[in-house]
């Protein structure tokens, strides 16, 4: 990356905005016609006439406004929440293989998930009665929630702070393979939990509805202002840790919010489509590629290129078995896996 | 009908001979022929299915251990537990000694066990089909052939008594069986599918889809469905799905929910599926004198 640019503050030159121009209005644009193919895909795949059709017939409320549009908001606002995650990650760790759910709070959300679902087919048995209704008013998107949130929680704790991003990574690995270790064993003793764990670790953007909608763009809009603030901080990051703390940064503090800002935009994604694989890491690779920039720029466009890849993804995975579905998960890991062998074959030819 | 009696009349001789000491050779679905010297006195099965099949044959007293999802009859709660089909407790198995094990298809643990020479019989149960011939099978392979189109009369018989329960205003209705919360259904060509087409109720989701399609949830909801069918603790959040208040049966309440016993009896291809067809012929007699009022 160009150390000029990094900071944000010197001049840019023109060859670069241009860029970032472009890939702005191409986001834009890819946003609006996913939107669009979003709204034709129905149960007999994508197509425009059959959006017309359904237009014109007695339930385009239900159908268009009710089942659709939500829909494919939502798996823009999750893609958004993942991507902004996903920049987060890789600035925090200046590694560009960082991703959101490195820090515990995959796991973490999956554990939660796993316990529900064996609670209740445990019945009173296991959890106590008073317990049990605890966690069904809970449900499954605050269980996932408040599971990633514990996950990281406890990766701070190990990690004693987010001052060391080494021991962070590493206090990320061991929740992680604890909370997998538990939560398997619940499914070994639980079995019946383990369709409903198999569905979230696939991801789903099938039943998003304008409730978790809301939910999903106030959480956006809050924390996109708090990066706000801290975007030229994490330039100074990237810089190394004596040369950020020279310019007067307080890093312990600094990681602290911006690894609480990626822990709770990844626990608002997965909360509400589980594990969707892959678009954390690739929205801010692409991003970097089409056009370098300080963290504000890429911050903000990786959101929107998670949100146009999420969208993308969810469309497909309606639109390629209609009417039944491909996990949308499945579908990011495999556009996501292709990327990735894309770039290797680009890197090894250079 | 005939055909029915002459095998009956023909496995009555056979069994009245000294059919229990006669060697008994037995082909599982695989093809593999299974050759026995002496009907096997003690059996392992790691299906709950066959468990039950083994059971309703008369030879529950045979079972010397089981898988850990068998739960019935009641008596299996007392053998020793095995794993299940892919994490089979190889050497405790082993140790007890089985003149055969009954297994489904292919697992690494069916290979491992038939290296160390224990009788492996595969056999598949997916259908309604497959119940009847797995039943036959195992019935000669018990050493009682009889017994095997004897206990299929009997659930033909309890299928035809849960048929003619079935109010008439609701036969031939629509009827969406949702098997997991993708949400996946149990199309046409499903072991329940197969039952509710026993019925005469017509499947919301069509053979073509395969036995269990995850599905868009909006076809569901254009589909319509009259009547929704499934586990009872899963329907209460099937109304918070967008849209799905549309559902004819979700807005005017005919449901079918099994609790967790009766579900599972429900979606398990073996000896009780006439069991099965009567909980569902209980709940939409259940919605028929509603709908009636």
């Amino acid at each position: 990356m160009n150390r000029s640019l990094a900071l944000g503050g010197g001049a840019l030159d023109g060859a670069d905005t241009r860029r970032r121009r472009r890939l702005a209005v191409g986001l834009v644009l890819v946003l609006l016609l996913g939107g669009l193919a979003g709204l034709a895909t129905g149960s007999d795949g994508l197509s425009l006439r059959a959006l017309w059709a359904d237009l014109q017939g007695p339930d385009t409320l239900l159908l268009i406004g009710h089942i659709r549009a939500p829909r494919t908001l939502g798996a823009a606002l999750v893609g958004a929440l993942l991507g902004l995650a996903g920049a987060l990650a890789q600035g925090l760790f200046r590694n560009p293989l960082a991703d959101p759910y490195l820090l515990g709070s995959a796991a973490g959300a999956g554990l939660g998930v796993v316990l529900v679902l064996a609670a209740a087919s445990a019945g009173g048995a296991a959890v106590g009665l008073a317990g049990l209704a605890w966690l069904e008013r809970l449900g499954l998107v605050g269980a996932a929630f408040v599971g990633a949130l514990g996950g990281v929680a406890l990766t701070l704790s190990l990690a004693r702070g987010a001052a060391h991003t080494l021991r962070l990574l590493l206090a990320g690995v061991v929740v992680g393979v604890m909370a997998g270790a538990v939560s398997d064993l619940l499914t070994v003793a639980a079995p019946e939990a383990l369709r409903g764990k198999q569905a979230f670790l696939l991801g789903s953007t099938s039943f998003l509805g304008w409730p978790a909608l809301a939910l999903l763009a106030v959480g956006l809009l809050l924390l996109l202002t708090v990066v706000g603030r801290f975007a030229r901080a994490l330039d100074a990051l990237t810089l190394g840790d004596d040369s950020a703390a020279s310019l007067g940064l307080d890093l312990p503090r600094l990681r602290l919010v911006l690894v609480l800002v990626l822990s709770a935009a990844t626990a608002l994604a997965v909360s509400q489509a589980g594990l969707v694989a892959f678009v954390g890491l690739v929205a801010p690779h692409l991003v970097r590629r089409a056009a370098p920039g300080p963290h504000g720029w890429l911050v903000l466009a990786s959101t929107a290129m998670g949100a146009a890849l999420l969208m993308l993804a969810d469309v497909l995975s309606r639109a390629l078995v209609a009417p039944q579905e491909l996990p949308v998960g499945v579908v990011t890991g495999v556009l996501g896996g292709a990327y990735l062998v894309w770039l290797l074959k680009q890197r090894g030819a250079r | 009908m005939r055909r029915w009696f002459c095998t009956w009349l023909g496995g009555l001789l056979l069994a009245s001979g000294a059919a229990l000491a006669q060697p008994v050779e037995v082909h599982d679905d695989l093809g593999q022929a299974l050759r026995l010297e002496r009907p096997p006195q003690r059996i392992v099965s790691l299906l709950p299915s066959l468990t039950e099949s083994v059971a309703a044959l008369g030879a529950g007293a045979r079972l010397v251990g089981v898988d850990r999802y068998s739960n019935w009859p009641p008596e299996v709660a007392a053998l020793p537990r095995l794993g299940g089909i892919d994490d089979a407790q190889i050497e405790a198995l082993v140790r007890l000694k089985p003149d055969v094990v009954l297994a489904s298809s292919a697992a690494r643990s069916l290979e491992r066990l038939e290296a160390l020479g224990v009788p492996v019989l595969r056999l598949k149960s997916d259908s309604h089909a497959d119940v009847r011939r797995s039943l036959a099978l195992l019935a000669q392979l018990l050493g009682t052939p009889v017994e095997g189109e004897r206990v299929w009369a009997r659930i033909e018989a309890q299928l035809a008594a849960a048929q003619v329960r079935v109010p008439a205003a609701l036969r031939g209705r629509s009827v969406y069986f949702e098997i997991g919360g993708g949400p996946y259904a149990a199309g046409t060509g499903s072991f329940i599918g197969q039952t509710l087409a026993r019925l005469g109720m017509a499947n919301a989701v069509p053979a073509e889809l395969g036995p269990f399609p995850k599905l868009n949830p909006e076809y569901v909801v254009r589909a319509r469905p009259e009547i929704v069918m499934g586990a009872l603790r899963e329907q209460p959040a099937l109304r918070a799905r967008p849209g799905w208040q549309a559902v004819p049966a979700l807005r005017e309440g005919r449901l079918c929910g099994f609790d967790d016993a009766g579900y599972e009896l429900l979606i398990r291809p073996g000896p009780r599926l006439g069991e099965g067809a009567a909980l569902i012929a209980d709940c939409l007699q259940r919605l028929g004198t509603g709908a009636a009022r």
